[in-house]
């Protein structure tokens, strides 16, 4: 498994720069993966998805699916495409830490 | 990357459900991948659009060689729904009812919601011009999202580039 430094601290990733390990994100690696990801600055409305997704995925063991967060984070998929352009569900997975979200809705 | 964004542009010419669902999930999983989506309805696919028609989009046992009766979970193998049966008053309802809970068992949503969400989404929505005047349409009998009626030489210019499903 490959690693790499992100906001200076190392953490193991697969080939599509996927954490595989949840436990290794931090809130300031999250940052670091949005700018990436070209989401930019993290604000409040970021963060209560980021923090459901997280939480989702400690409770189910994957990531949610776009239609899993706007049926129970509250946010809309106009919000969501809005908040992380160009593929919500993938790119809020990677900014978490947590593996691509599987399943077709 | 280059710096033209992907397209995928689908046709749907059908409007029996199972022929529906297809765009509805390719066209998500684009939306998903940072993908642009444009669907364009045509013939048959009206009704997938159509106001009055959407929520009773339906599928006929007859002649569906694919439909068993093991899809009610009977223990029938590969024994098909007789034709015979399948010409019976109710037999489409039944059948569309059959389909309806597979497809709510896998998490799918119903058709209006699904195509409310790929607009949501971002994804681009237009009639087919010869077939609105077939059927007797005007855009007011078509759901939010739709953006506009046009011809087969502006769909032509609007998927320049894309690349294209035929469903």
């Amino acid at each position: 498994m490959a690693t790499r430094v992100i906001a200076g601290k190392t953490v193991q990733v697969n080939d599509e720069g996927f954490l595989t390990e949840p436990g290794e994100w931090t809130r300031e690696i999250g940052q670091v993966l949005a700018q990436e990801e070209g989401v930019g600055e993290l604000t409040d409305a970021h963060w209560k998805v980021i923090d459901f997704c997280r939480q989702d995925a400690k409770d189910s063991g994957k990531a949610p699916t776009l239609r899993r967060i706007t049926g129970a984070a509250g946010v809309s998929t106009k919000d969501m495409f809005k908040l992380f352009p160009k593929g919500p569900a993938k790119k809020v997975a990677r900014i978490s830490g947590l593996g691509k979200p599987e399943g077709c809705v | 990357m280059s710096d033209e964004n992907r397209h995928v542009v689908f046709i749907c010419s059908k409007g029996n459900l199972d022929m529906v669902y297809p765009a509805l999930v390719m066209g998500w999983a684009a939306l998903g991948n940072g993908i642009d989506v444009t669907i364009f309805f045509t013939f048959w696919g009206m009704d997938i659009i159509t106001k009055k028609r959407q929520p009773h989009l339906e599928i006929a046992p007859v002649a569906n060689t694919s439909m068993k009766m093991s899809l009610m979970g009977l223990p029938t193998g590969n024994l098909g729904i007789p034709n015979i049966l399948g010409i019976l008053p109710g037999m489409t309802a039944f059948a569309t009812s059959i389909m309806h809970k597979k497809i709510a068992e896998v998490g799918a949503p119903p058709v209006g919601e699904y195509l409310q969400m790929l607009v949501d989404g971002g994804a681009r929505l237009y009639a087919c011009k010869m077939s609105v005047d077939m059927f007797g349409l005007t855009k007011e009998d078509f759901v939010d999202g739709v953006e506009d009626i046009v011809t087969a030489s502006d769909f032509m210019d609007m998927s320049e580039g894309a690349q294209i499903i035929f469903i």
